[in-house]
Parts: C-alpha cells; structure tokens; sequence
C-alpha cells in the first residue's frame, strides 16, 4: 500500500477537507504508522465468518409512521449561519452562464 | 482530595436533617468550581440556573413527591444536548450551538429533580484519551496538574475528582469514561450498548458509543443508571426487554471470575499497575471467589480492530458538519463545495481530521474489504469469544489501563502510542457488554490505578452489587 501525496490529496477531496503542506506530510507519516498498527489483522484467520454488523440481537422495531416531533421552521433555522427567515442560505451551486 | 458527600444518600441524610440545603449544597460546589479554575474543568458553569433549580427544590422539600435524584449536582459532558443551552463537543464547528431539545438521558435526570450545574470539556467530538484536544484548551488532573486527566471524559473525572458536582455522566465508545475515571480514582461506568438511549448524544461511533456516570461510588452509579436506562422512541437501537434496577440483594453468590494472564504479563503494562492487578486477584481469592485463567489471542487486534470501525463511523458522523444548517460557516467563499471545505477545514481539529481521513480510506473503493469489512469479521470472533467466556464466568477482569496518568503533552504527537493505551477498554464496546472501572491503588507517583471487571450483557446488576461488595 502506498501512501503518498496523491493519495492524501484523494482522500482530503472525499472528505472536503483541505491540509497545509506541512500537516499533509504529517498525516503521511501518521497514516503509515496507523496502517502499519491496522496491517496486523491480516494475521487474523476470518474464513468463513460473518461480518459482526448489528450489536443489538433484538428484532428491528417498528412504530408507525406519524408525523410528531416536529420542529417549527424557526427553530430548525434558529442554528444557520446564514438564513432570510425561511430558507437556508448557501452559495450560489450553479454558476451564471456567460453570455 | 476527600469529597464533601461521596454518595447521594449522604447527602440526602444530612437534607433531610436540615443540616444543608440544596441552595447551600450549589454555593459548595460553585466555589469549588472557582477554587479549581487552573484545572480548566468546565466549558459553562451554569451558575444562575443551578442556584434557581436548588431554590425551588428546596422551596418542596416538604413534599412528598420528591425525584430520586432530588437535588444532586451533575455536571454533563460537553457531547451531551441539553435543550436550550449551547453544547460544543469541544470543537470549534459547533461554536455557537444551542440545542433544541435535550438528550432523553438529561431529560431523565431533571424529571427526577437533578441539579445540572454545568457542561464540561472533552477531547473534540470525544476523540482521544487525554482531554487535550479541545479547542476549549486541555483539562488537568487534580492530583498532579501537570498529569493529564485521561480522555476523553476528562472534564467529567477531574469535576468529580475536585469535588464540583456529586456525579458526571460521560460517555464511553472506546473506554473514554472509565479511562478517565481510573485516572483520577474514581468509579467509571459503560453500560451495555442499548441501555441508555443516544438521542442527543454527539455521534461519533454510532455502534460503539455509550452515556456513562462517573462517580465516588458504585451505589450512585447504579442509581444513575437506573435514572438514564430504559426504552426510547428516539433510539431504535434500545434494548426491549424489562428495565434496569438495582437490588444489591440480588447478589449473593461467590463469583466466578475470568482473567488472561498473558495481557498482565504483557511487557506494555507498567510494573505497578501489574503488580496491582495481581493483588486484587489475590484478594478475590480470599474473599473465596473463583479465578480462570483464560486463553486470549486477540489481543493484539483489539486495537487496529477498534480504530478502523469507530475511523469509519465518525468519517460518516460527522459528515453533518458541513456549515449549512449550523455551525461555523466560513464566510467570503464563492462555490457550495469550497463553503463545506473552508468550514470543516477551519471547525475540525487536527486529530478530528485524522481520524476522518482514515475513517474514509478504511470505506474508500478498493479497501473496503480489506480493512473494514475484515474489522468486522474480527469483531465477530471476539464476540464469540467473549459468549464462550461468559457461559462458563460471572465477569473477566482486566486492569482499566496499561499505564497511570502520564504528562501533558507527552503522547501527542504520536498517536499509535496513544491508541495502544485503550488496548483494555475498547473490548467492551466492541462487543457491547457492561464494565466498570473502580479504584483499586496508587502508583508509586501519587497516580491512582484502576481496575476493570466486565459482565455479559444486561448483567450490570451482577456487576454493580459483586463491584459494591468488592468496594466495601
């Protein structure tokens, strides 16, 4: 496994985040080190057994579907950075075409 | 230090005598809070409020219809919603931040008539072991303030430990309230994964995470979890079956206890945190109790095992913050990709971003399988071993953590050094069972040392009573 630059950089776009040149080279080294620490499951024989998915051996729970809890549009924008009183606001996503 | 009451029904003793109020009880701890500011326990000290909340309790102590917490001063980890205050999660991205509702595990200690006397600091989004990486700065251990409190429900243990409030209800996804309990000598908590709802917990390993109480005493964590269990609307992952409650009668038996000799002699342990593991099982065997000794080869996977899933789960989590519907928004950015980058970028801290990145190679196309779902089957094989284990064992015992409290500033900059430390805890939440930390000795340092003993699942009555008689 190679962890390089280019990989970071994947990575970083993924996750939308976006590392200085230095913390990029430190999270080279940190991610060697934690893949080096996660490459020892390798040792471990799984054939054959079934990934361990749900911690709750109960069957699913249902309820009907009411609407309840709900939030006044005040509230659920009480929060936003940036609001006009209804909506969320967010910069433009479609770009003005140019003429 | 010695705590003004170490049990609720110490002071619920002296309340009912008038020796104090709930009003005198508040003004206590308020300038404990102020005596031990250097510690940099809390995010909020939620001063009026508890002082108002104490008046009025004391305004029906003649009632008759008094909750069971009545008057109890809790103080609640910043990871906790509780509705219309702010909660942080020790980041920066939630700056700002008030809550519209609050978790049912706070709801529930208010509804019996808890005192909440404020929010305190963690590692951000409850990412670490030492309570340093905060953006609120890092929290000191009471003993020594140059040792760290352990993490990352540092700001809970270091509240209970400097006398600033009775109890503090943490939370647990890789050990992160019994850590921090045996680091500063107290009485730890992690419930079985199911007990206590998460609805208004901060998620950040959504099958790992569990609400835990830190406290002087197994009596009072039992109460807390009595108080903070049982079925909720809001989390479909609640156990179904009858709720908890707590009769230390119940428990009259000798134990059976199940312990792996290859971990204590493990060359990572320290010599004196060794050497108390084996004294208490030398006095589990007075006290007549049965010891196995038990074969454990997945030791070394623990670890690699825990941080691939809870990477991958937070990577998911706390894809949320993204600065849209709250939290920090970067301002003067022209496109809806560059806004969620700038934000997260400037919100998260670093080990945050470390461990999102990893969570999302773990997931990433062409590793899935090799990493996560591989974790997975790991977590499969441990469980099954703990099942076989629990068949033929009332509980397994385990030191809380390899090493005492160490320096501030001494394990930051390697993480794997510090991963390792959790090599003990993170069991229990891998496979969802209950365990508890209690204190057990002191380090030659002044540190103290703690010590763990985990039960099969649901089973936390056995563990609490066999914990309180042990503690007595």
């Amino acid at each position: 496994m190679k962890i390089d630059k280019n990989l970071i950089l994947r990575l970083e776009k993924l996750a939308r985040l976006e590392l200085s040149e230095s913390e990029r080279s430190g999270m080279i080294s940190d991610l060697k080190n934690i893949l080096d620490m996660v490459e020892k499951l390798k040792e471990v024989d799984t054939m054959g057994i079934a990934p361990l998915i749900y911690l709750n051996e109960d069957a699913n729970q249902l309820r009907e579907d009411e609407v309840k809890n709900e939030l006044s549009n005040e509230e659920a924008l009480k929060n936003a950075p940036d609001r006009d009183g209804e909506f969320f606001i967010v910069p433009k996503v479609i770009p003005r075409v140019k003429k | 230090m010695i705590p003004k009451y170490s049990t609720y029904k110490a002071f619920l003793s002296d309340f009912q005598q008038g020796v104090i109020s709930c009003e005198e009880l508040v003004d206590y701890y308020l300038s404990q809070i102020e005596k031990s500011k250097n510690l940099n326990i809390y995010i909020e000290v939620l001063e009026e409020e508890a002082l108002e909340q104490a008046r009025a309790l004391d305004n029906r102590a003649a009632d008759d219809k008094k909750g069971c917490l009545f008057g109890m001063v809790i103080s609640i980890k910043d990871v906790l919603c509780y509705k219309g205050h702010t909660v942080t999660g020790g980041s920066k991205i939630l700056e700002g931040f008030e809550s519209l509702f609050s978790a049912t595990a706070v709801e529930r200690l208010l509804a019996e008539d808890a005192i909440i006397i404020g929010r305190v600091n963690c590692d951000e989004f409850a990412m670490g072991s030492t309570t340093e990486n905060s953006a609120y700065g890092a929290s000191r251990n009471a003993i020594d303030d140059s040792k760290v409190p352990g993490g990352s429900s540092g700001g809970s243990a270091v509240a209970v430990q400097a006398d600033t409030c009775l109890a503090s209800i943490g939370s647990d996804t890789g050990g992160s309230v019994r850590q921090p309990a045996a680091f500063c000598g107290l009485v730890g908590l992690k419930p079985t994964y199911g007990r206590i709802s998460r609805h208004g917990l901060l998620a950040y390993g959504s099958s790992f995470d569990q609400i835990g109480p830190i406290c002087n005493s197994v009596e009072d964590a039992a109460l807390l979890l009595e108080v903070m269990s049982g079925k909720d609307e809001f989390d479909a992952t609640m156990y179904q079956g009858s709720s908890f409650t707590f009769d230390e009668k119940n428990w009259n038996k000798k134990a059976k206890i199940a312990y792996f000799p290859a971990t204590l002699d493990d060359e990572r342990v320290d010599a004196e945190v060794r050497k108390a593991a084996y004294d208490f099982l030398e006095q589990l065997k007075d006290g007549g109790h049965e010891l196995v000794p038990s074969e454990f080869d997945l030791l070394d996977y623990l670890v690699p095992t825990y941080y691939v899933m809870t990477t991958a789960e937070a990577s998911t989590n706390l894809s949320r913050y993204d600065g849209i519907r709250y939290g920090y928004r970067r301002e003067d950015v022209h496109t809806l990709d560059e806004c969620y980058k700038k934000s997260r970028t400037e919100g998260f801290g670093e080990e945050v971003k470390r461990r999102i990145l990893l969570g999302t190679f773990v997931l990433s196309s062409g590793f899935y399988d090799a990493y996560y779902s591989k974790a997975q089957k790991v977590r499969r094989l441990l469980s099954d071993k703990m099942k076989e284990i629990f068949a033929a064992c009332d509980f397994i015992f385990m030191p809380t953590s390899p090493i005492v409290a160490w320096d501030l500033g001494e394990k930051v900059d390697d993480p794997v050094a510090m991963y390792l430390a959790d090599i003990y805890t993170v069991t229990a939440n891998m496979v969802g069972i209950p365990a508890i930390s209690l204190p057990a000795a002191t380090h030659s340092n002044g540190m103290p040392i703690g010590m763990q003993l985990m039960a099969d699942k649901f089973e936390e009555e056995a563990l609490l009573a066999f914990s309180k008689l042990l503690m007595e």
